[in-house]
């Protein structure tokens, strides 16, 4: 592999056997992988997007809509207080979302792709 | 987020706390013996390069949660944030957002291709598929300048710190200071490497969200637990009325003002996945999963930390008013031991222990973000530039470790030698400029190269140097160098760019310039390359 410094002696940072340059390319063709491939991406892509717009739609609103976020909502608490606070609720939402997709849909794809290869190579 | 304010404002009240000095050093001699002792036990299991560079990938994904975040909440976010919710109320809220919601960029597109994909470095993962040595010299070219950035804010925040917690005022002081903190950010890294790092961290994370916990509390005690009460006592005692509680107190004031504020948000929320110190810090774990989980943690930690400074700047406009606040430091980075100090009691032992300890918490915090930086900068230095492109992938580990401890000592004589000419600067500029430059030449290049199979060494250059460019040019040019009474250069202007954060500008640019590069290029993308690159990225197969 030309990406590192040949592994030199004594090193502890022992990696798998390397499966070939072929077997990568084939892998990347199969169907299986495909289908691991869209379970990342239709699921990382389409959030992504979706939570730099509604954190822009956050910074816009703070810079152009004042007075809606001045709006008083209850006590001392107005709109773009709970608007920030929302940020945070969304983000910690998205994350563990985003972690239980992976963890049911993303790993047991991965994991029979990864040890397949490193039991060939 | 500014840790520090420009030299003529540092004019103190310096009485209280030179009184509390040897309480607030002894505590920090404490922190770093104990931190040393860390050190050295780490160097001697430090034996391999893996060791070195990736701690031996042992950690847990609660300890590399721990350390991300002791590594990502610098004096920036703890004494800048809560200083600027005291003193500009809601506008000072609105970084810890940009802050936290930045990391789901991490934690969706990069943590787990970049550990399944790489080794020690980001320009690992960068020039898998290129050419090696011009890909690799523009990651590490990068790494080390957003690198330098970010600790010379570090550097000039702690002659702040010191001048605001000790009472020392003097240059010599100051440069004292600057060079004891890289003298002791050369030793944790030198001799701890990844392992000794990764404990400072997590050390100094769990002292600040203690601190932070227990002024939390502290602060809604005096408010009955009630947070409408505190928002409604700091509005008043503001003297800004309900304007306190909603956006545009800092940044609402022009149109340029409010773009400015745009800008900022959008190198906030690109600019952390692209960070080289934070990036290495997700080949510490065995595998990606784990990765992913210490992403989680440090969400967590993090956003409970950010949701604390909004007590803390409230608390602190409340129970201690903006004269008061402004007195001791105009960009009020002096707002949490304030705060410390009134919550234990002014005139108190409580308020001196209280003082003592959130000081020793901040200079913790230095230290930690400093070692992180320096680690990240040497070891591209040494994996990338030093054995992958001058030795040609031909040293020897022994040789690449060799080389990663001098580049940890020479980049800690220039920290310290700019640290010290720097001491002065507003280092709010700094710090935004390093995660612009992260966003404008890292994030696209790592984006294209996981995730798009069209992607040309051609591409990749011009996106890193065309997005490093324009950003550094931007600021150059802009109000944060020259021509305002808080530029850098105040005596002169010739700033024509009218942002402070060039982030609107080089971001879009870099994004741009690596599509142009790659459509345009002649040589063909090596498809063979991303066919490994792709399959290890999402399969972990090979990882090390």
């Amino acid at each position: 592999m030309a990406t590192d410094a040949p592994p030199p002696q004594g090193s502890t940072d022992n990696s798998p056997a390397q499966p070939t340059t072929e077997v990568f390319v084939e892998t990347q063709k199969s169907a299986e992988f495909a289908e691991l491939r869209r379970a990342h991406r239709s699921f990382a892509f389409p959030l992504t997007v979706g939570f730099i717009a509604w954190y822009l739609l956050y910074v816009l609103l703070s810079s152009y809509a004042g007075d809606f976020m001045g709006t008083t909502v209850f006590a001392n608490f107005n709109v773009a207080f709970v608007f920030g606070l929302a940020q945070f609720a969304t983000t910690f939402l998205i994350a563990w979302f985003y972690s239980r997709h992976a963890a049911t849909k993303i790993d047991p794809k991965a994991e029979a792709i990864k040890s397949r290869l490193e039991a060939d190579a | 987020m500014s840790a520090a304010a420009h030299s003529s404002s540092l004019v103190l009240a310096a009485s209280s706390t030179t009184e509390h000095r040897p309480l607030i050093i002894s505590l920090f001699a404490v922190f770093v013996a104990a931190t040393l002792a860390i050190t050295v036990w780490a160097g001697r299991q430090t034996k391999s390069a893996s060791d070195f560079y990736a701690g031996g990938r042992q950690f847990t994904a609660f300890q590399n949660g721990l350390a991300v975040s002791g590594d990502y909440m610098s004096a920036a976010s703890f004494l800048g944030i809560a200083g600027a919710i005291a003193l500009f109320g809601y506008d000072g809220f609105l970084y810890s957002i940009g802050f936290l919601v930045a990391w789901l960029v991490a934690l969706l597109l990069v943590a787990e291709p970049l550990r399944n994909s790489g080794r020690y470095t980001m320009g690992d993962v960068l020039a898998y598929r290129m050419r090696q040595r011009p890909v690799r010299t523009a990651a590490g070219v990068s790494t080390i300048v957003v690198s330098i950035f970010y600790l010379l804010a570090q550097m000039a925040g702690a002659g702040v710190l010191v001048a605001l917690l000790l009472g020392i005022t003097g240059d010599t002081g100051k440069i004292l200071i600057v060079a004891l903190v890289g003298v002791l950010m050369i030793l944790y890294v030198t001799i701890g490497g990844m392992k000794g790092t990764t404990w400072v961290q997590m050390v100094k994370a769990v002292l600040l969200i203690a601190g932070a916990l227990l002024m939390t509390f502290m602060v809604l005690w005096k408010f009955d637990f009630n947070v409408s009460d505190l928002l409604g006592t700091a509005a008043e005692k503001s003297g800004h009325g309900k304007a306190f509680l909603e956006p545009g107190l800092k940044y609402g004031a022009t149109g340029v003002s409010k773009l400015d504020f745009i800008s900022l948000g959008i190198a906030l929320v690109l600019g952390t996945a692209g960070l080289p110190h934070i990036l290495i810090r997700f080949y510490t774990v065995p595998t990606a999963k784990a990765a992913r989980k210490s992403v989680n943690w440090a969400i967590g930690i993090i956003g409970a930390f950010y949701l604390m400074t909004i007590a803390l700047g409230f608390g602190a406009a409340a129970l201690i008013g903006p004269d008061e606040i402004k007195a001791k430091n105009p960009a009020g980075n002096a707002a949490a031991p304030q705060l410390a100090e009134y919550l234990g009691g002014v005139g108190t032992t409580g308020g001196a222990v209280l003082l003592a300890v959130i000081s020793a918490v901040a200079f913790a915090t230095i230290l930690a973000v400093v070692a992180g930086l320096t680690l990240a900068s040497s070891s591209s230095f040494a994996h990338d530039i030093y054995a992958n492109v001058i030795r040609r992938g031909k040293a020897t580990e022994k040789e690449e470790m060799r080389a990663a401890r001098w580049a940890t000592v020479a980049i800690g004589i220039v920290s310290i030698a700019l640290g010290a000419m720097a001491r002065d600067l507003n280092v709010a500029g700094l710090v935004a400029l390093a995660f612009a430059v992260a966003a404008s030449a890292n994030l696209p290049t790592i984006l294209y190269s996981l995730f798009w199979k069209r992607f040309t060494t051609q591409g990749a250059l011009w996106s890193i140097y065309g997005g490093l460019a324009s950003s550094v040019v931007l600021v150059l040019f802009s109000p944060v160098v020259s021509g305002k009474a808080s530029s850098m250069f105040p005596d002169v202007d010739f700033a024509w760019f009218p942002l402070e954060n060039p982030g609107l500008i080089s971001i879009p640019l870099g994004f741009l310039l690596g599509w142009i590069g790659s459509v345009v290029s002649k040589e063909e993308p090596d498809t063979d390359k991303y066919a490994e690159l792709e399959v290890k990225s999402l399969t972990g197969t090979g990882a090390h």
